[in-house]
């Protein structure tokens, strides 16, 4: 029999560490199960990005704390995941980008976020690289990025530095409920857990399946690219007004262009192969933007997965009809939000007030469905 | 963007095995189209003159002319001077884009025939980097091409049939060749007589290179390797060292040669971007040169339409491709009979193949012997002790290793280096090479400048999708 953790955490993405990391400083003896490396999914393929200007309206005040959060890593995560905060800017070419830009960045400053207004001479002078054509530019001074690849080996050290039982190459085959808690079943063995908490990114529907729990997760394919080196071409984080276009030049020299162009994949493969039509769409905007970008050359195209909710709002809260177990996940801009929607969830395991409302999943649920074997 | 152009075969690679494969299946009906990123067919052991140089006027170049000259002829489309960057699955077969000449073109077709070749093994050692290294490979392409010799007093180091062809094309070019330093030693090549000499056209010619190379004077260092190269900015001296049989240093007594290049090559290994992007089956066959797609009797993939051939499908060597060229140019056309009556011609020069790709194999000792202060990712100034501290930090997958170190992250995407960092993972974490795994295949196959990838296009055109939810 093995022993019972109090906390057990599956998924090792940015919201599984960053649960079993907090609940773990906060007393509780955590074991964090994941069926590969931490990290290594959406957590550390994606774009990098810490944007306002990409962020839904609901999620600003939060995202503006996990912002501080990340500019703040080196204290709490206590690991370097190269984080640069910079401007940012959103562009307008098009008078619809202009009115799609004027409306969407009003709705985010209502929420809080700080974001002006400004034409193309003010843009340029923010943005030396920017090309022709700009009419409109939405800029926030909280903005940034950071190197998403490091995340993994930073939440590795911290988490074991925290004293969480790391269980990677670990692949959870089913939840039961048992008397003190929960036993998730690996090829392994069980790992027990008087607490649960699922942040198993896309794979979140089959595994609130195996607690007969039905909750519908979308399956996006983000392609992302990468150029080799190349001389300092921009300083900001750019985007456009659609939200199709993220690009930001790190300090060593390459630079990573992303925005949601949509590849080939899903749960059982991941992102098996982007799209050629779509990798040059996404390039050709790019290149609009920042034009000594045509200079480089392509080194590295991927596709990762992100997951999203039928409201595309979080799915971050207690799991209906089941007492002691959690969903977190289904962030969208997830990079960005994360650690403080995690944060949040663990301060309710540890039985302290959240500082803003959780995301629970009842909404999501079909209303005769949801609060099964209770 | 326009609709990609439709073919019944696209062939991916003009050497040997492609060329040969795409000439047939034209010849026999099929609408083939082939693409090379060099300007000329022939691939890397048929490689064409360029610029002038009229070339050597060796065998080798008559073969190359000869299956220029069919190719020409043939009803297939040449894309020579494309650079492939994608391929992918569509409903009906296979899309490939080319960045060429007069920028990018898709092509379509429900056969793909993969005849990439292989990419050069230097196993690294202090001073690798060192301007005036380069690869054997690469030399035979100075000579091959250009004429060109790459310095003024050579020393010509590794293992397998390349160290007696380029030390005997340096001679001929009137370079002073200072020394051949061959890994293997001599027992290695005479316990491979009897397959040798089973192929006594090809006995011949490697008898007429080590002629050439006696004849110089060039003294030929058996079971020796290199140690290290010393010079700094520029080459100034080699030191080499005995090996055992397995490449890895043993005591003994070091040389010291004087030159202002080395040449260095440690075999070869298989250029499997193609089948590896597409996610078609491979297994581990160190013999032929590492990871390698599994493939049926028709060189046909774990993927319907997907064909491997040549040494990109496992190293076997210039007349074992061609045949697997005709072979499958039959087969596509339909033309069984023909196609089992070239597969039987593969079975007898099969002997011969093996002999040279167990020269040519990695030696897993002399990896492992890598010192740990050298750079083994050449793009990213990775070393081996870092290699070893990722794994010792937690990393225990290859693609996971990228992310500790960067290591394989640079311009050459892993090509060069694989084959090394994969062992030296497996080593370090005493596991199989089948464990560590390869690094994921991802486009673009061949770094491209982005300006030529978006071609002429106005922003309103540009498909944007439909903006995420507010």
């Amino acid at each position: 029999m093995s022993a019972r953790h109090d906390l057990v955490v599956v998924g090792g993405g940015i919201h599984g560490c960053t649960v079993a990391l907090m609940a773990a400083r906060g007393g509780l003896n955590v074991a964090l199960v994941e069926r590969g490396a931490l990290c290594r999914e959406a957590s550390g393929v994606n774009a990098g990005t810490l944007t306002m200007q990409m962020t839904r309206v609901a999620l600003i005040p939060y995202a503006l704390r996990a912002h501080a959060m990340w500019a703040d890593a080196p204290n709490w995560l206590g690991h370097d995941v190269g984080v640069v905060v910079c401007d940012g800017l959103s562009l307008a070419f098009t008078e619809r980008e202009e009115e799609l830009l004027s409306y969407r960045a009003g709705k985010r400053r209502e929420a809080g976020a700080p974001i002006e207004l400004i034409g193309a001479n003010a843009a340029r002078e923010v943005e030396p690289g920017l090309g022709e054509g700009v009419r409109l530019a939405g800029h926030c001074k909280v903005d940034g990025y950071a190197n998403a690849y490091l995340t993994g080996l930073a939440f590795h050290r911290a988490l074991i530095d925290a004293g969480v039982t790391l269980m990677e190459h670990r692949a959870a085959t089913g939840i039961d409920r048992d008397e003190g808690g929960f036993a998730v079943q690996t090829a392994q063995g069980p790992v027990r857990g008087k607490r649960l908490v699922i942040a198993g990114g896309v794979w979140i529907e089959p595994m609130m399946a195996w607690l007969g729990v039905p909750l519908p997760i979308k399956v996006l394919v983000n392609q992302l690219a990468v150029t080799e080196r190349q001389r300092p071409v921009m300083r900001t984080v750019i985007g456009i007004a659609s939200g199709l276009l993220s690009l930001k030049q790190y300090p060593h020299g390459t630079t990573v262009i992303g925005g949601g162009w949509q590849g080939v994949g899903d749960r059982e493969r991941g992102g098996v192969a982007l799209m050629p039509d779509r990798l040059i769409g996404n390039v050709r905007l790019a290149c609009h933007a920042i034009p000594a970008l045509k200079e480089a050359r392509l080194a590295r195209a991927w596709a990762g997965l992100e997951a999203e909710t039928a409201d595309a709002l979080p799915a971050v809260g207690p799991i209906p009809g089941i007492p002691d177990a959690y969903v977190c996940g289904s962030v969208h801009s997830g990079y960005t939000s994360g650690p403080y929607l995690a944060r949040l969830l663990a301060d309710l395991i540890l039985e302290r007030e959240p500082a803003l409302p959780l995301f629970p999943i009842d909404r999501l649920l079909p209303p005769q469905s949801g609060r099964a074997a209770s | 963007m326009t609709a990609p152009l439709a073919f019944d075969v696209i062939v991916l690679g003009a050497g040997p095995a492609g060329a040969t494969c795409a000439a047939t299946a034209a010849e026999a009906g099929r609408r083939v189209a082939v693409i090379d990123e060099q300007p000329r067919a022939g691939g890397q052991v048929w490689r064409a003159p360029m610029g002038g140089f009229p070339g050597k006027g060796d065998a080798d170049q008559a073969a190359g002319d000869a299956l220029r000259q069919r190719l020409a002829a043939s009803p297939a489309t040449g894309l020579l001077g494309h650079r492939v960057w994608s391929v992918v699955r569509t409903e009906s077969g296979y899309r490939v884009d080319t960045l060429g000449p007069d920028g990018p073109t898709a092509l379509e077709a429900p056969s793909l025939v993969v005849a990439t070749g292989a990419h050069e093994r230097v196993v690294p050692f202090p001073g690798w980097t060192t301007p005036g290294v380069i690869g054997l490979a690469a030399a035979t392409v100075l000579l091959k091409s250009h004429g060109v010799v790459p310095g003024r007093r050579l020393v010509v180091a590794g293992c397998g049939p390349l160290l007696a062809v380029v030390a005997a094309g340096l001679v001929k070019a009137g370079a002073e060749v200072a020394a051949i330093v061959d890994i293997a030693p001599r027992s290695a090549w005479l316990s491979r007589l009897p397959a040798i000499l089973g192929q006594p056209r090809l006995a011949t010619r490697g008898l007429s290179w080590a002629f050439a190379v006696a004849k110089a004077g060039v003294p030929t260092l058996s079971g020796h390797g290199v140690r290290r190269v010393e010079g700094g900015e520029a080459i100034s001296r080699v030191v080499i060292g005995p090996v055992d049989a397995d490449g890895a240093p043993v005591e003994g007594p070091e040389q010291v040669i004087e030159a202002d290049s080395l040449i260095v090559g440690h075999g070869l290994t298989t250029a499997s971007e193609v089948t590896r992007l597409l996610r078609a089956e491979h297994r581990f066959d160190r013999l032929r040169g590492g990871w390698i797609p599994v493939v049926d009797g028709a060189f046909q993939t774990s993927l319907p339409g997907l064909h491997a051939i040549g040494d990109g499908a496992g190293i076997r060597g210039q007349a074992m491709a061609s045949l697997a060229g005709e072979a499958l140019g039959w087969h596509l056309a339909g033309r069984t009979a023909e196609a089992a009556a070239t597969r039987a011609r593969m079975a007898a020069a099969t002997p011969f193949s093996d002999a040279m790709a167990g020269l040519m194999a990695q030696r897993p000792a002399q990896v492992r012997a890598i010192a740990p202060e050298t750079v083994v990712c050449r793009c990213e100034d990775v070393t081996r002790a870092e290699i070893d501290a990722a794994v010792d930090a937690g990393a225990t997958q290859i693609d996971q290793l990228k992310h500790f170190t960067r290591c394989g992250m640079g311009p050459c995407q892993g090509r060069s280096c694989a084959d090394t960092v994969q062992e030296l993972m497996a080593a370090r974490l005493g596991t199989s090479r089948e464990a560590v795994g390869q690094w994921t295949g991802r486009p673009p196959l061949r770094p491209v400048p982005l300006g030529e990838v978006i071609g002429a296009f106005s922003y309103v055109d540009i498909p944007i999708p439909t903006p995420a939810p507010l």
